[in-house]
């Protein structure tokens, strides 16, 4: 099966940015808008030449905001188009209100996000402060490691977002300089594939001349809580949806995609859970401590939302040990929200122990050794019982 | 999409709007009236309306005045997903997957003056292929005729009331056409109710022009709730505004500037105070600077006018 799946294939060598524009263009959308920030910038500065260029035939939109980015995405996709915008940090957070609107309208919108700390104080690097803050947006969260899973994701993400049992937006997360400025090889399909993989957009809300209806009503206390439900059930539907575009995928391009991505976990009594560009890191350190006879492994979320719960309570029930890594804080919670959903996904027939780490904040490094250290430090925590609250790692004081 | 030609008398009108009856809006309704003579106007088009009255009123779920497309998203964002539908529309009727038709971003003061502003003129700045139209009933009525960017001096809004201290609002309206057509678009006009022929054929040139570029129009819509006058005022209301010279009907064509209704002998500003709560108050004698305010405001904006008119091609 490789083999013939790499023949439907060509290497490539892109940044994370460049690979997802490339995927977008790929994806043949119809509409595009954005506004340049970093360290997203590059995919819109990617497509854009792509469109001047002639090698898109899609329409451009250089808005002045990022809420108007995604309110004219909103305007193409209720008017049939596919469409695609990207952004980060700040511009995610001024995008807030339309994200829920997107959701809420039920509109199969694509938008990549590279992820990136949020003021105050201002920081360009990455962590997962923005990407976590649209939790509850009602999107589906995909989170790539670098960029074969990320363009991967990409085109994944058109396919189940418009899938009519969906219907709802995607987004696609991927570490903001580590992954969206580094150059790596990847396999992208050739276009014809990927043409064939996706079609033209068919499904979802449209405006039609012929056919005049009204959308975004007003929906008061006897109608809103159903159009809430009805979405809520969209993103059940999506777990079965995604599973399907995951097996499809894999049978055009021979890479299997699962929600967790596990490493070294059949016989692992102490697990590491990170998020991200960190999962390879975590990986290179589980490797090393296999090698001084620990008992480690390595679990890397790559599907947030909808939360894997089934995958997640097989697989996490198994160990003793959880160490979660999160490159987020939540003042004031219990724990960080990947601990939370954890958590809740085990309550309350586990006897595993869970500890928090917050870590990475604001793009401040996380080496091999540094995930080495969380590990053990993690460990000796977890058997002493000493996991009330979570642990800061790599900031001064600590 | 086929040319519009003005018309000239109401029978040129279709008999039935695609604004139907039955929604909420209040009896005497200047926004309402906006919306039923634009869909008089255009035989069909997309309306996306930004929150406010017309948005709130008219589409209550399960029902909808509107028979024609019509979309709402958010308060401040009715520009931008306007332009994203036009492109669409553009792209996807270049390859046979849809049928193009024109779209009208409609929105009130609050949403075109304030919140949407930055957004509006992204769209005109960028040339999209919109419509634009304002319904200005000069504050935040939805939410309780709160004081906007496009209340006149001495307005009693309920965030500007007059006071013992201070009497309405201290601000002039800003001057939204200027802004407007600074964005050097085809087409900007101003246009109220009581002049209905004008308003009807300044909304297919607007069209007509929106397959240029954008195309703005300024709409005073009497709102008499909030400004306080018997309903059935309304038109009477939107003539005063006309005839005071306190709302002057002009447009700007390929930058220059021309006055549609020239008022000679202006009816005095004091009148039109008077039939309205929201500034009857102007006329009490210890709020005169503010009524003076007002009114040396208003010659001199008419005087503006007229020098811009004269001046050319100035925008």
């Amino acid at each position: 099966m490789m083999t013939q799946a790499l023949a439907r294939q060509h290497r490539i060598a892109l940044t994370g940015n460049d690979a997802v524009a490339y995927a977008v263009k790929q994806a043949n959308v119809d509409v595009i808008s954005a506004y340049p920030i970093t360290p997203q910038t590059f995919v819109v500065e990617t497509l854009s030449r792509y469109v001047n260029d002639g090698e898109l035939n899609a329409k451009f939109i250089n808005v002045e905001s990022e809420h108007s980015a995604l309110s004219a995405v909103i305007g193409a996709s209720l008017a049939g188009a596919r469409a695609f915008t990207a952004t980060a940090s700040q511009g995610l957070a001024y995008m807030w209100e339309a994200l829920y609107a997107a959701s809420g309208l039920r509109l199969p919108i694509v938008m990549a996000l590279a992820a990136r700390a949020l003021s105050a104080p201002i920081n360009i690097h990455n962590d997962h402060s923005d990407f976590f803050g649209m939790r509850d947006a009602g999107w589906i969260m995909f989170n790539g490691e670098e960029a074969q899973e990320t363009y991967d994701l990409t085109i994944m993400a058109f396919k189940i977002a418009e899938d009519p049992r969906v219907l709802l937006p995607v987004v696609v997360s991927y570490d903001g300089f580590i992954v969206s400025h580094a150059i790596t090889n990847f396999y992208a399909l050739n276009d014809d594939v990927v043409k064939e993989f996706l079609g033209v957009r068919t499904t979802g809300p449209r405006i039609d001349p012929d056919n005049p209806r009204t959308f975004g009503v007003l929906a008061l206390q006897d109608s809103y809580f159903e159009f809430k439900r009805q979405q809520y059930e969209a993103m059940e539907n999506a777990r079965q949806v995604i599973k399907e575009v995951f097996q499809k995928y894999e049978e055009i391009s021979g890479r299997k995609y699962t929600p967790l991505k596990e490493y070294m976990t059949s016989d692992a009594e102490t697990c590491i859970v990170a998020m991200g560009s960190t999962v390879g890191t975590a990986r290179h350190a589980v490797k090393t401590l296999r090698e001084k006879g620990e008992k480690a492994g390595v679990v890397g979320i790559l599907q947030y939302r909808p939360w894997p719960t089934k995958e997640a309570e097989q697989l996490f029930s198994r160990f003793k040990r959880i160490i979660i890594m999160e490159k987020v804080m939540s003042p004031g919670a219990r724990a960080g929200p990947v601990y939370e959903d954890i958590t809740a996904t085990l309550y309350p027939n586990h006897n595993v122990k869970m500890i928090d780490y917050i870590y990475g904040l604001g793009g401040r490094d996380i080496s091999a050794q540094g995930v080495i250290e969380i590990y053990k430090q993690g460990k000796e925590l977890a058997d002493k019982g000493k996991t009330d609250k979570p642990c800061f790692y790599g900031v001064r004081g600590e | 999409m086929s040319k519009l030609n003005p018309v000239s008398k109401i029978s040129d009108l279709p008999e039935e709007s695609k604004f139907r009856p039955g929604h909420r809006l209040c009896a005497g309704c200047g926004p309402a009236i906006t919306a039923k003579i634009i869909t008089l106007a255009v035989p069909e088009a997309i309306i996306v309306n930004a929150t406010g009255c017309v948005e709130v009123g008219t589409t209550i779920y399960p029902y909808s005045a509107w028979k024609t497309p019509w979309v709402h998203v958010l308060f401040q964002n009715n520009a931008p997903v306007a332009s994203g539908i036009a492109a669409a529309l553009e792209k996807l009727s270049a390859e046979g997957r849809a049928r193009k038709i024109p779209v009208i971003a409609l929105g009130g003061d609050g949403a075109t003056f304030d919140i949407g502003l930055g957004a509006i003129s992204g769209a005109l700045e960028r040339l999209d292929k919109i419509i634009y139209l304002c319904y200005d009933n000069c504050a935040y009525m939805n939410t309780g005729i709160q004081r906007s960017g496009a209340s006149i001096l001495g307005a009693a809004t309920t965030t500007s009331p007059a006071g013992k201290v201070i009497p309405g609002k201290q601000e002039n309206k800003k001057d939204l056409i200027a802004i407007v057509a600074s964005h050097h678009i085809p087409y900007a006009a101003t246009a109220t109710l009581w002049l209905w022929r004008d308003m009807v054929n300044k909304i297919r040139k607007a069209v007509n022009y929106s397959e240029q570029g954008p195309a703005f129009l300024h709409v005073l819509a009497p709102c008499q709730f909030g400004w306080r006058y018997d309903p059935y005022l309304t038109i009477k209301v939107s003539r005063m505004a006309v005839e005071t010279r306190l709302f002057p009907i002009y447009e700007v064509e390929d930058g220059q500037l021309r006055i549609n209704y020239r008022v000679s002998k202006p009816t005095p500003v004091e009148e039109y105070l008077k039939i309205q709560r929201m500034m009857r108050h102007l006329l009490d004698p210890k709020n005169a600077e503010t009524l003076q305010r007002l009114k040396d405001w208003v010659e001199w904006n008419w005087q503006r006018l007229e020098n811009l008119e004269k001046a050319g091609r100035v925008f």
